[in-house]
């Protein structure tokens, strides 16, 4: 197994196309510390205008925690596309070279393929969201100092003392790693599905905007569904930055991720041993 | 063949591997083949160097490095395997596909129309890699393929599938008639009333205006040719086709649809 997994991770990071997601990340986060650099005090001025009026706030606000976490928020939505290009080509990428058919002539068990390609898919992930928090964190930190973290939330604000912030983000970032090994999962199963990557990787993407929306709208009938919804759950770990942490909350996204997760790798694992390959 | 490597399950029936059944031993008999299922499709942007030790890494066996120089001299791709797979030739690829069919040392080799997209030069150089696999390095080699002349050259043994179904099945030198053998000649001058008195007449299956075809045994050609040539008509061409095609048409007896020869 450990044979397979080295050879999986050997072909994942000899393919220029891994690299683009790495490029991509970088890319959008120094277009966002690059405009916080240049006009972030106008940002913050404004996002403190309703806070001014009853509080006097000093210091670094505009520090390198609150640069991160604004970028976090906006690379909501493209970690999935990032993390799908990867998974969703797992096994429609081979089938759509020809070289599942080579593979699968070799004497490996097709769960063991299906889990070194979840495996290698999940080191891909976690090393995507370690590179996520060099550039967007570290980086931030290096650009714009250390400073208290101010949270802006639509009814109250958290004031998070600098002292008290890395640890929460090792968690946030931890929890992160969970939900995209949930979008990995899915889009793994979407792989085995089809003969060409493109489909998985579309697939992905349009599961996770549709449930993203359904996640967010306050209407009744959504409300009931919402809790069984794993778009839900993959934002749990902006609750690190809450005072205080709904440690509860938190553990039962985490709980309804690692129960998507599995389920999606054994269906995956059913599909894929009884799968005809005729490509 | 994919089902004979379990890349696809039969809806019914069972597949047995030298007396032992495929789907209660899958791992243990792939370890003993080895296969090219219609083209040889590997890592383009790996070297063939790369795709051959993953590939071997793959076979479940310790294979040395010695094995991989090893195979790539026999395949004649000695010297390019550090180029990537997508700069190699159609041919290359072929041939790096076997060097990956062989590599852990199976007994037995299954390649799927191993000739095709080949140039001319591709196609005899993989008739005599196939014939040297199996006389130099006694491999038993099961091929499917459409191109009945190359399987009449270096197979030793065929089954013939029509519409999914066995036609026959023996040794090709059992199997093939060559009183069957069909002879096109082509001829100037009015030859046609001379032939039909003669002899020859009962062999001759087909006429055009300046062409003949006969079906005999090859061994009678040159006594033909003689004939001919004494009776004043000049022989432009002659040519024998293939027995084993003219053995498949009279075996199905309707277009070249679906067949296999072994």
């Amino acid at each position: 197994m450990i044979q397979l997994l080295h050879i999986e991770l050997f072909k994942i990071f000899k393919r220029p196309r891994t690299y683009i997601s790495f490029g991509i990340v970088t890319a959008i986060t120094f277009v966002i510390q690059l405009a916080m650099l240049t006009d972030g005090k106008g940002f913050v001025n404004f996002a403190l205008s309703g806070v001014n009026e009853q509080f006097d706030i000093q210091g670094n606000i505009l520090n390198g925690y609150l640069i991160a976490y604004i970028i976090l928020q906006s690379l909501l939505i493209h970690i999935p596309l990032l993390v799908a290009l990867v998974a969703g080509d797992a096994l429609a990428g081979e089938a759509n070279a020809g070289t599942l058919r080579l593979l699968l002539t070799k004497p490996i068990a097709r769960y063991k393929l299906v889990l070194m390609k979840f495996t290698g898919a999940f080191i891909y992930t976690v090393l995507l969201i370690v590179w996520l928090a060099v550039v967007a964190l570290f980086l931030s930190l290096l650009l714009f100092g250390k400073g208290d973290m101010i949270n802006l939330k639509s009814e109250a604000f958290v004031m998070i003392l600098q002292d008290d912030v890395m640890w929460r983000y090792a968690l946030a970032f931890a929890f992160a790693v969970l939900a995209m090994t949930t979008i990995a999962s899915m889009s793994l199963l979407l792989s085995a599905f089809a003969d060409n990557s493109i489909g998985p990787i579309i697939a992905t993407m349009g599961i996770v905007v549709v449930l993203t929306i359904l996640s967010n709208l306050e209407l009744p009938l959504f409300t009931i569904i919402k809790p069984y919804l794993f778009t839900t759950h993959m934002i749990a770990w902006k609750g690190f930055f809450d005072a205080p942490i709904p440690y509860y909350a938190i553990g039962r996204s985490a709980l309804v991720l690692v129960i998507y997760t599995i389920g999606f790798l054994a269906a995956t694992v059913w599909y894929f041993n009884k799968k005809d390959i005729k490509s | 063949m994919r089902m004979l490597l379990g890349l696809i399950f039969p809806d019914a029936g069972q597949i047995f591997i030298d007396g032992t059944e495929f789907n209660n031993s899958r791992r243990h008999l792939l370890g003993k083949i080895g296969a090219i299922i219609e083209r040889p499709d590997m890592y383009g942007y790996l070297t063939g160097w790369e795709n051959l030790k993953m590939f071997a890494t793959l076979s479940d066996k310790h294979i040395k490095h010695d094995r991989l120089h090893e195979v790539l001299e026999i395949v004649g791709l000695k010297g390019r395997e550090h180029d990537k797979f997508k700069a190699y030739s159609q041919g290359m690829k072929q041939r790096l596909g076997i060097a990956i069919a062989l590599v852990h040392k199976p007994d037995l080799l299954i390649l799927d129309e191993p000739t095709n997209g080949l140039d001319p030069q591709g196609i005899a150089e993989m008739r005599g890699l196939i014939r040297s696999l199996s006389r130099d390095h006694g491999k038993t080699i099961l091929i499917s393929s459409h191109l009945l002349y190359e399987i009449e050259q270096v197979a030793t043994s065929m089954i013939v599938l029509h519409k999914g179904r066995k036609v026959t099945e023996g040794k090709v030198n059992d199997l093939l008639n060559p009183d069957e053998t069909l002879v096109d000649i082509t001829m100037t001058g009015n030859a046609g009333p001379v032939i039909a008195g003669s002899q020859w007449a009962a062999g001759l299956v087909a006429q055009g205006d300046n062409s003949f075809t006969f079906k005999m045994n090859p061994a009678h050609i040159p006594a033909l040719n003689r004939w001919l040539v004494g009776e004043g008509i000049d022989v432009a061409e002659i040519r024998s086709r293939h027995s084993l095609e003219a053995y498949f048409l009279s075996l199905t007896d309707d277009s070249i649809t679906a067949h296999r020869a072994v």
